[in-house]
């Protein structure tokens, strides 16, 4: 009889549990979701990896697959041609977009929303489109790139070029954001440099970790693209990946595996480099 | 010969904003010249065109002889020191003092001197090794002087150097500006919009208000001689006192109900208003038996500390005008009570006469925009 009688004392214990219920609860609910979701993450973006790494392992005798990966000369020949392609579309895009980006916020601030607008654009068209236009205007006189495997290779870095300027801009324009580029721009010319010297003795290097950023995502694109590469007709690792996965399962499965550590590796590598002293030094600038 | 010559500047933005105009200066070689105005009076804009980051609609600029008006900023060879210090973030400070020098391509054993030298001149001899985050503000902002005066600039601009400084680092750093500025004899233009810097900095201060000059002269002049109602209003405190003249020839006006001298001979006639306007160190408390001095009796409104003086408010009529004055803070001083009647005294010679047709109103609102 204690219980129903101490709970009809006052009549207010339910609203007094009801006040205090979501005051120990609320603290607890977002961490217990925070939990949740990370954990259909991992399952989501693991359990593929590990259905993969299975599959992999299946052939006979116990890491064929890898072994044959690992003697296949075109692996690494098509790998290593991705990653040149990767760099150099890196090294054009930062040639062109740092001081680009840099003018547009120094100079040019009104057409900031046309230039956003711009880089939404190859998100919008698709590569195919991108792929049979550049065919279209370059596989015939007066300007017949596809002739040669040097002139194929340049629209397949015009291309990527492209394709990845959307993470390449915003990721240059995030980093100008974070230093006053105006008052370094004018200390720099007070001081007697040129534009030439106040990039690259100044604007580059304070963009490190926003550039780094922008060319590993950079470098993903590039090494994961398949329809350009395929429309050129270059030896693309995408290219073969599809090639093996017609043939070979079990090694196609294997160098998927691959492809996903090495990215990982470069994003490790990325951040090891960057993140540390640039924070810092941000941190640093009032 | 003047050094740095500014004639005829104007500059009007896009849209039509007259930022400056009229703007006539001639700097001597080695001279520390403050532009003080406040927010918007075009000050940092003509420091800019001085500078070479914006270019003058009309008039030229001169240093030395040259004409430099059309020159870009990194031909003019002047150094600059920005509120925000502007070091660059990714060098060290010796590279960043460095930096002019290894843009002129100097010799790196010349420039590994001239780094430590001045490292030297601003006491920061050891921090050479160290990142701009690594110093506290006022080490920064020592560096970004360093670094605009190794390459020897022909004029030395300073855009509110201290103004993100606190107050005590503020004072000491400003003394060694000074020092330095001495020491080497370059020719500085310095912009701030705190009369205290400007007055204990400089040769000679411009004071300006909406994008003009409104007065040019040393410290004690602008202070004690202000030329025009701004000057005289933005430069020091002052109290305004509405008067009606009495007696034009002997300088006596009627200020709430009272007679009091000026030392000057007043233009009209007797019953033309007129503003008395008193700074607080004129004034003294109790009666004065001296006949050149002016006797008011009002009533204590307010005592307040400021650490070496003790301002004190005085109404000399009930609702009427309030004149403040200061007291050293000397502990055997009497200070009087809110409420309390008393009697202050300022000598004739004390006041300045505002003889503008402006109504005090009007004053007090350029003091408070000021």
């Amino acid at each position: 009889m204690s219980g129903p009688t101490s709970q009809s004392l006052t009549g207010l214990e339910p609203l007094a549990e009801s006040i205090a219920k979501p005051s120990r609860r609320s603290p607890a609910s977002p961490v217990v979701m925070s939990w949740i979701v990370l954990l259909v993450s991992i399952l989501y973006f693991g359990l593929p990896l590990v259905g993969t790494l299975i599959f992999s392992l299946r052939a006979q005798p116990f890491g064929e697959a890898y072994k044959m990966m690992v003697s296949d000369g075109q692996l690494f020949k098509d790998l290593g041609y991705s990653f040149v392609i990767a760099i150099i579309t890196v090294l054009v895009s930062i040639g062109l977009l740092v001081p680009t980006a840099f003018w547009v916020r120094l100079r040019l601030p009104r057409l900031r929303p046309i230039i956003e607008f711009i880089t939404l654009l190859p998100f919008v068209i698709p590569p195919i489109v991108l792929v049979y236009g550049l065919l279209s205007t370059f596989s015939g006189p007066p300007l017949a790139l596809t002739g040669s495997n040097l002139g194929s290779d340049a629209l397949l870095v015009c291309a990527y070029v492209v394709l990845s300027f959307p993470y390449m801009y915003r990721s240059i324009d995030a980093g100008l954001r974070v230093i006053d580029i105006r008052t370094l721009t004018e200390a720099c010319q007070s001081l007697g440099a040129g534009w030439f010297t106040v990039l690259w003795r100044v604007i580059l290097p304070n963009l490190r970790v926003a550039i780094l950023s922008g060319a590993f995502l950079t470098l993903a694109i590039v090494v994961g693209e398949f329809t350009v590469a395929i429309f050129l007709a270059r030896p693309m690792f995408a290219t073969y990946l599809q090639l093996i996965s017609q043939t070979q399962a079990y090694e196609s499965a294997a160098v998927a595996l691959m492809s996903f550590a090495i990215t990982w590796a470069a994003m490790g590598v990325i951040s090891l480099i960057g993140r540390g002293r640039q924070e810092k030094i941000i941190a640093g600038v009032h | 010969m003047s050094y740095l010559a500014l004639t005829g500047i104007q500059k009007r933005f896009a849209g039509g904003t007259v930022a400056v105009q009229d703007f006539n200066l001639e700097a001597q070689r080695g001279e520390f010249v403050s532009f003080l105005g406040p927010s918007g009076c075009g000050k940092t804009t003509t420091l800019r065109m001085i500078a070479g980051f914006e270019k003058p609609t009309a008039g030229r600029i001169s240093i030395d002889g040259r004409d430099v008006t059309d020159l870009a900023p990194n031909r003019r060879n002047v150094g600059m020191v920005f509120q925000n210090y502007a070091l660059f973030p990714n060098m060290t400070v010796a590279g960043n003092i460095a930096f002019g020098l290894n843009v002129r391509k100097r010799p790196k054993d010349q420039t590994k001197k001239r780094v430590a030298e001045l490292l030297e001149l601003i006491n920061l001899a050891d921090k050479g090794g160290r990142y701009p985050y690594q110093l506290s503000g006022g080490q920064q902002q020592r560096i970004a002087l360093a670094r605009a005066l190794a390459f020897e600039p022909t004029v030395l601009l300073l855009d509110e150097p201290l103004s993100a400084l606190d107050a005590k680092i503020r004072v000491a750093l400003r003394i060694e500006i000074r020092a330095i500025q001495r020491q080497l004899g370059i020719t500085t233009v310095y912009v701030t919009h705190d009369q205290e810097e400007a007055l204990s900095l400089s040769d000679r201060v411009v004071v300006m208000s909406e994008g003009h000059v409104e007065q040019v002269g040393a410290p004690f002049e602008i202070y004690n001689f202000p030329a025009t109602p701004f000057v005289a209003s933005f430069v020091g405190t002052l109290s305004l006192l509405p008067g009606t003249i009495v007696d034009p020839a002997n300088g006596v006006v009627r200020v709430a109900g009272q007679q009091v001298r000026v030392a000057k001979h007043l233009t009209g006639g007797a019953g033309r208003n007129l503003t008395v306007a008193l700074r607080p160190e004129m004034g003294s408390l109790g009666a004065s038996t001296d006949p050149a001095d002016n006797n008011v009796q009002g009533t204590v409104t307010d005592v307040a500390f400021l650490g070496s003086i003790v301002r004190i408010r005085v109404s000399l009529a009930e609702g009427g005008p309030i004149v403040a004055l200061d007291e050293f803070n000397e502990p055997t001083l009497k200070l009087p009570a809110v409420g309390e009647t008393t009697t202050i005294h300022f000598p004739a010679d004390g006041p300045l006469v505002i003889d503008t047709g402006a109504p005090v109103e009007q004053l007090e609102e350029l003091i408070a925009e000021a």
